[in-house]
């Protein structure tokens, strides 16, 4: 018999709401808002409150899936960065960096998006960036 | 302490430190106790979180850490058979003078208490007194305005400690078509007022989880004003009592006082 909560941030907007995963004998059961947090102060919305439901959904991707032949196949996350890797370097060197676009998500943290924008302008090289939220 | 090395409970809901935020934790061994905090300012559904694990693990005895408002839930649950007696003990703490002022709570402590001192009852209804002097339409004004704040969060529901129905009417499919609107206001809070009007313990853990600052506690409170001038019922205080609105009666009660 186990019972803990688990310290985290939503993931649904860019507020950054402080949530506890209610986690009963490894499994993730529930979700409470964090009533110290700066942000939601013991608030949260109806996703923040359902923040756990897609843990265990059947529809959740949890592998990387390359699409060959029109069918999207399991391929493992080595197989898939070489992919984008090799696409996007072909594409920079045939057509320019502005020839590629970045649409990061609204599920992101503020750091996992600023991270995305740098490696765009950064490493990519343009500024093509936006946001599913915009969209 | 001694609860758990006597094999007494064989865990403990309170309280922990993680990360310097106190939230809810199952205490198993004797030696994390350490990390236990009674913490004023934070309060958790802990009575409703005691049922999830209860239900998983019906034979474990389980201890839980109980302020005044915890053990008025933790009665309403045993009277709504949503825990088994025999399976829990409560742990009493005081709440401070502080905490109790800021909560305007009429009973700031358990009925049984380990340590400290009772905090004073506080009697504080000008929260109500002030409503009631409205005029009936300008009080109908002052709640539609309310309500309209209302994000439908389910926030009220999900951590109401004597909120327990496994098929909330709120969300009951064969009522509310899923995948479309919840309820409209006012009868999204006028319903659920109505279910809590027999169990709701005022702890004002609703008023708190409001992201938009409804005073719903306030409507709770005139309710259970009401149901105790009605019936001189008040939830959460005697287990053996059921609450007036539980049972149909045989057609013989009659209403205390001017009544009928």
């Amino acid at each position: 018999m186990k019972y803990e909560t688990i310290l985290t941030t939503c993931t649904y907007c860019g507020c950054g709401c402080g949530l506890l995963l209610e986690v009963l004998d490894g499994q993730v059961v529930g979700t409470l808002p964090l009533k110290d947090h700066a942000i939601n102060q013991g608030g949260l919305c109806i996703k923040g409150w359902n923040a756990h439901e897609f843990i265990y959904d059947e529809g959740r991707l949890k592998k990387p899936l390359l699409r060959k032949d029109g069918f999207l196949n399991d391929v493992s996350w080595e197989q898939a960065f070489e992919e984008v890797a090799t696409h996007l370097k072909k594409i920079k060197e045939e057509n320019g960096p502005d020839s590629i676009a970045g649409l990061t998500s609204a599920r992101c943290t503020n750091e996992e998006n600023y991270v995305f924008q740098k490696w765009m302008r950064a490493v990519i090289g343009t500024n093509n960036v936006d946001h599913c939220a915009r969209l | 302490m001694r609860m758990l090395e006597g094999k007494e409970v064989s865990a403990i809901l309170g309280l922990r430190l993680n990360h310097g935020h106190p939230v809810p934790f199952l205490f198993t061994k004797a030696e994390d106790l350490k990390d236990w905090v009674a913490d004023e300012a934070n309060r958790y559904p802990l009575t409703k979180i005691l049922i999830r694990i209860a239900k998983k693990h019906p034979e474990e005895v389980i201890g839980i850490v109980v302020r005044g408002c915890e053990e008025r839930s933790l009665v309403e649950l045993l009277k709504n058979f949503q825990l088994h007696k025999e399976k829990v003990k409560a742990i009493g703490i005081v709440c401070g003078q502080e905490l109790a002022n800021r909560c305007r709570c009429d009973r700031p402590f358990p009925s049984q208490v380990e340590e400290g001192e009772l905090a004073k009852p506080v009697e504080e209804f000008s929260d109500i007194d002030e409503i009631e002097k409205l005029p009936e339409e300008e009080r109908f004004h002052f709640w539609m305005r309310q309500f309209g704040k209302c994000i439908k969060c389910y926030g009220c529901r999900n951590i109401c400690p004597a909120c327990f129905c496994p098929t909330c009417t709120l969300e009951d499919p064969n009522l509310i078509k899923p995948g479309g609107m919840p309820p409209e206001i006012p009868i999204f809070h006028l319903h659920k007022a109505y279910h809590m009007a027999d169990r709701c313990i005022d702890c004002g853990l609703c008023e708190e989880a409001c992201p938009m600052g409804i005073p719903v506690r306030r409507l709770y409170r005139k309710l259970k004003k009401s149901v105790k001038d009605l019936f001189g019922y008040i939830p959460g205080e005697k287990e053996e009592e059921k609450g007036p609105l539980e049972f149909l009666g045989d057609g013989t009660y009659e209403l205390p006082g001017t009544g009928r």
